[in-house]
């Protein structure tokens, strides 16, 4: 009987084609308002990606996430070299500082500044020039997207000169050169990133009290660095986490204080409604054209369950189609625009589930209507002309 | 053609209903449209049930049939009482024993004729290839060439859509068949050629059709004619003897 259930199905081509589309809407809306969302998220701490070295990061206790800086006095790097387990600990700038572009614009830009002697907390990967180029004069690395984007500078003809090593950059009214072009983990803010040395940031940046954002530290071989973390906190009165704490703090706090979940949750509401609505009414009215045939099969012997199982079964191939397709769509777009744009999308397997259960849901949904009107559908229906 | 040298067979009883009630409804709006109905069908005859609209004949075949429980009275077909089953009972037992003639076919337009034709079959479990091939053979028996096998019923007649439901009627073998209004949409000379091939194909010794008709052009088909008003049967009579040789019918079917 599965078989002619699928041939009522897909023969009529209309109300097959709609609900199919219904579908791979919601699919589609779903994987891909999700993806961006991931994908924003994954950004919020994508600094703490790509300073993969330390594994442990100190900051002051009243730091909520990544960006909130409130920095602490230099001679706290020294402080926590003291403390039992820690194998080395450097200081990082972070700050905001206004480059001037060529044609008299400014432009803000994430300024990291590097231990001198170490260099550590550098960029991940290298396209031109080496992160040693930093102990040149004045030097910087500015990172590929920047360069490209809003530190390009204009040609005569109104092009876009990327920025490339052996030019110049006027940051915060001092004169900078580029001695390489990185590439790094995209920002949340899209803001070009400029790496130079501690001390050459900490000069370029606006004078206050306290400079240093944050201290990165290595935990000795053979210690645990939650243990160390809490050593920390006991002899420094600092916050000290690891990698994964600190981006779970920064995830969390991005989740809760800002607007984004409750967008991207109404834009995956909608395709699930979208769904819902279109494919759950159009397979509902499909269900009511065949409710004459239901009953004849029913009356000619067909039990309740294997209509059941009819109907379940017609749910879930158009939910299977339309999901296939909406993922496939959703990661087709992906695909096309992350190497073309600055877009966010980051699609882990984990979202492919959810998407399947929501497509699930909303096939179950839609099915349990037309499995309600069938199993209390009076066979002797079949009589009435 | 009528046939006066046709005698029935050796007859069982295939219907037996007495005293059977049914009302719709309840309280003011309450509706009795069987009112003590006692009928006795046998196999190897064809009964037709004939009345006015409304006067509770559908309501009868619908309760013989097991489709609808009735509300009083006794009544069992070929000695089974679908009080006493549960609805799976029931509904397994009206897929091995009772076939099915409907008004308006009731075909599935998305599936080929062969294909509706096997759906009995199927649902009383046999696979499908088998099952097509057995329901290919009966709409040949019925008077298809095997262009017209793979047709959708939307490409079909009137006169060929009800050929291909009695064929969906008689593929498993039922004891009884059950007709509603099997001519009234089809034209006068389409409707005795059916009936032709019901009393020719589908009456047999050990199986009972039952005809639920308005058309008293069909009435001398009927073996016996019981007339019903107000939910009861009113009479019972006999009809001018009809019948031709199934392979007379099928010679004048032949598209």
């Amino acid at each position: 009987m599965y078989y002619y259930a699928l041939k009522m199905l897909i023969g009529d081509r209309a109300k097959y084609i709609g609900i199919i589309i219904g579908l791979t809407f919601a699919s589609l809306l779903i994987t891909q308002q999700s993806a961006i969302f991931a994908g924003v998220m994954s950004r919020t701490f994508s600094f703490l990606t790509d300073v993969a070295l330390p594994d442990i990061w100190v900051v002051d206790p009243q730091v909520q996430y990544i960006d909130d800086i409130k920095p602490l006095q230099d001679t706290k790097v020294i402080r926590i070299r003291g403390v039992a387990g820690v194998a080395w600990a450097v200081p990082l700038y972070k700050g905001s500082l206004r480059a001037r572009l060529d044609n008299g614009t400014f432009q803000t830009c994430i300024t990291i500044g590097l231990d001198d002697e170490t260099l550590i907390g550098g960029p991940p990967q290298m396209l031109s020039g080496s992160i040693s180029d930093l102990r040149r004069n004045d030097g910087v690395i500015v990172d590929t997207v920047g360069a490209h984007g809003k530190l390009a500078r204009s040609g005569p003809d109104g092009t876009r000169i990327p920025l490339k090593v052996g030019d110049t950059l006027e940051l915060n009214d001092h004169r900078v050169f580029v001695v390489g072009i990185c590439k790094i983990t995209e920002t949340f803010q899209a803001n070009p990133v400029i790496y130079t040395t501690y001390s050459r940031a900490t000069t370029f940046a606006p004078q206050e009290r306290r400079l240093l954002s944050f201290v990165i530290a290595k935990a000795a071989a053979g210690e645990d660095p939650e243990v160390v973390c809490n050593r920390i906190r006991e002899a420094t009165g600092l916050m000290a986490y690891t990698p994964a704490k600190f981006k779970e703090l920064t995830f969390y706090y991005y989740l809760k204080y800002t607007g984004m979940p409750i967008n991207f949750l109404t834009a995956v509401a909608l395709g699930f409604i979208v769904g819902i609505t279109i494919s759950g009414q159009t397979f509902y009215n499909f269900t009511l054209d065949n409710l004459r045939y239901f009953g004849t099969l029913k009356a000619m012997g067909t039990t309740n369950s294997t209509l059941l199982k009819m109907i379940l079964l017609q749910a879930l191939i158009v939910g299977a189609i339309g999901y296939g397709l909406g993922v496939g769509l959703a990661s087709a777009w992906g695909a096309l625009l992350s190497g073309r744009t600055q877009i966010a999308f980051y699609l882990p397997w984990q979202l492919l589930l959810i998407t399947a259960a929501a497509v699930l849901i909303i096939c179950l949904s839609a099915a349990a209507l037309s499995i309600r009107k069938v199993m209390k559908l009076e066979p002797a229906v079949v009589f009435r002309s | 053609m009528p046939d006066p040298t046709h005698t029935p067979p050796a007859q069982q009883i295939a219907v037996s209903c007495k005293g059977v009630t049914k009302t719709f409804g309840t309280g003011a709006a309450a509706f009795q449209a069987l009112r003590g109905v006692d009928l006795e069908v046998r196999t190897g005859e064809l009964l037709m049930l004939v009345g006015p609209s409304g006067c509770g004949k559908t309501t009868l075949i619908s309760t013989i049939a097991g489709v609808l429980r009735r509300d009083g009275g006794e009544c069992s077909v070929f000695g089974h009482d679908y009080l006493s089953m549960t609805e799976q009972e029931t509904t397994r037992f009206r897929g091995e024993h009772i076939g099915f003639v409907f008004q308006a076919f009731n075909l599935i337009p998305t599936l080929t004729a062969a294909e509706n034709v096997s759906t009995p079959l199927v649902i009383k479990g046999m696979k499908r290839k088998p099952a097509v091939a057995e329901a290919r053979e009966m709409l040949r028996k019925v008077g298809f060439d095997e262009r017209m096998l793979e047709s959708s019923p939307v490409d079909l007649s009137g006169g060929q859509q009800q050929r291909v439901a009695i064929a969906r009627a008689l593929v498993h073998q039922p004891d009884l068949i059950v007709c509603d209004e099997p001519t009234s949409a089809l034209d006068s000379e389409t409707g005795r050629k059916v009936m032709e091939l019901m009393r020719g194909l589908a009456l047999a010794s050990n199986r009972a059709l039952i005809v639920v008709t308005h058309d008293a052009r069909i009435y001398e088909f009927a073996d016996r004619i019981a007339r019903m008003e107000d939910g009861r049967i009113t009479g019972i009579e006999t009809p001018q003897r009809p019948a031709a040789s199934a392979s007379e019918i099928l010679t004048t079917l032949k598209p």
